[in-house]
């Protein structure tokens, strides 16, 4: 166990302390803490540009941060200790927490050369975890699960975009993670196709003790799935609580302000 | 000075004789140039600064000197520091060296067109660097690779016919030849065109039979 900061709360799977990210000058998390418990369903929401997305990419380690710790089930993910010598941690190091981790993308990012099988399929053979057979087992039961399984031949190309994040939701959790993050996973969609996603989503929150960390403009998904609701701006966490109160009870003006527009905009709430 | 059928028949041999060394010319440069394309291009997408400057430098050589002179280096001036190479060597020396060069540019823009999003799929999935290379990069960029490569087959093959000032007796050496010992330059010269042409024409095919196999599936967008 390697970290700086010791844990807010035992059962901290997530934690984020005084995190900061810069591109060049700009500033995209400032100084950002917050804290995940094993199990819990916490939604990201605010303007783009707040740094929600981002938070979700530096766990994936698609991005590096400018300073703080990021730990992932009591081992810091970044930085491993050598001998007692602290470091930046190495491939292999970062690998292992990164298994940890699945992630959900906005634009799917399917393989298009593979099969939906073989998207499945693939980086649990390549990382050694199943058989090409129990894979595929695995692949095909993921594949019922997320009601496509007729299409494990299929190319992603023949696939309707509610189809193709449904593939990608069942690629991620062939490796088991024990966090899901989703970034904006129905934001590339036809509006017809949102339900299909989230009922997905939401029958995963119900039927498994995954963390789950999403950023959405799905405000009345985020009140019915989200335990906690974060709203961020400008790199910073505003306000934090249960949806109820985020939703119906905004402390800060801001968070106001944010919903008034996305109401405007259409949304439901 | 007229000519019997039985006279042609034998230039017609050597000529031929002349079209299989561009034959394996072509053949043996395009293996050993796009072999090591691939591997310099990627090097040019390396993340250490010293392979990136190295396989630079080596592709600005080829690229912005003359193979005329490269060849002759590599036949005449290479002897006088104890490496000899028979001509045919040199000669497949010095074009797979400016083929890698060429190619390795390919490789690089190709391997370039595909998504960032594709390597942070790699990741998420928790992919290593070559298997993500292996797995997901290369072959999506294969399929871009086909058709610059049958261009740069082709333009190999044209490029053979250089190495006849290395005393390589191939196709266009030995129209010459046959337009010295007969006089006639207009059947010589067809004669080695029509041979070109037919096997470009092959090479084109072979690339696009290879093509149309490994686009399928790809077609429509990214996924």
């Amino acid at each position: 166990m390697e970290q700086t900061g010791a844990p807010r709360a035992e059962s901290s799977i997530v934690e984020f302390v005084d995190v900061e990210k810069s591109f060049g000058s700009h500033r995209v998390l400032d100084c950002l803490s917050f804290s995940a418990k094993r199990g819990d369903h916490i939604a990201l929401i605010g303007p783009s540009g707040s740094g929600k997305t981002t938070i979700l990419r530096i766990l994936m380690t698609l991005e590096s941060i400018s300073r703080g710790d990021v730990i992932v089930d009591g081992i810091n993910l970044y930085k491993e200790s050598v001998n007692g010598v602290h470091r930046t941690a190495s491939e292999r190091h970062v690998r292992d927490v990164r298994s940890k981790i699945g992630m959900v993308f906005q634009h799917f990012n399917l393989f298009p050369h593979k099969s939906v099988l073989a998207n499945i399929t693939l980086a649990p053979v390549l990382n050694g975890k199943l058989t090409k057979s129990a894979a595929r087992e695995k692949a095909l039961d993921l594949l019922n699960m997320v009601g496509l399984a007729d299409k494990a031949d299929a190319m992603p190309a023949s696939l309707s975009g509610g189809q193709k994040q449904r593939v990608a939701i069942a690629r991620a959790l062939a490796l088991e993670p024990q966090i899901l993050l989703c970034d904006e996973i129905t934001s590339a969609l036809d509006p017809e196709l949102v339900e299909e996603v989230l009922n997905v989503i939401k029958r995963l929150g119900q039927q498994t003790d995954m963390t789950m960390l999403l950023v959405t403009h799905e405000m009345s998904f985020a009140h019915e799935f989200a335990d906690r609701v974060l709203f961020l701006e400008s790199g910073r966490i505003i306000e934090e609580g249960t949806p109820d109160r985020i939703f119906s009870n905004p402390e800060k003006e801001r968070t106001r302000a944010f919903l008034r527009k996305i109401i405007a905009a259409g949304h439901r709430v | 000075m007229a000519l019997s059928i039985e006279d042609w028949l034998g230039y017609l041999l050597l000529l031929g004789r002349g079209g299989m060394v561009t034959v394996k010319l072509t053949i043996a440069s395009c293996a050993i140039g796009f072999s090591l394309a691939l591997v310099i291009g990627l090097c040019r997408l390396s993340r250490f600064a010293a392979i990136r400057w190295a396989t630079t430098a080596y592709v600005e050589f080829f690229r912005s000197t003359s193979i005329y002179v490269q060849l002759f280096w590599v036949y005449y001036v290479l002897p006088l520091v104890g490496v000899n190479l028979s001509a045919i060597e040199a000669g497949i020396l010095g074009l797979s060296l400016n083929t890698a060069a060429y190619g390795s540019e390919l490789v690089r823009a190709a391997v370039q067109t595909v998504p960032r999003e594709q390597h942070e799929a790699g990741i998420a999935l928790n992919l290593t660097r070559w298997q993500r290379l292996r797995h997901v990069t290369l072959p999506q960029s294969f399929v871009v690779m086909l058709p610059l490569f049958n261009n740069l087959s082709i333009e190999v093959m044209k490029l053979t016919a250089i190495v006849s000032l290395i005393t390589i007796t191939e196709l266009t050496f030995q129209a010459q030849i046959i337009r010295v010992q007969t006089g006639s330059t207009a059947i010589p010269y067809l004669a080695s065109l029509a041979f070109y042409f037919l096997f470009a024409s092959l090479i084109a095919f072979g690339f696009r039979t290879l093509e149309r196999r490994f686009a399928r599936g790809h077609e429509g967008v990214r996924g």
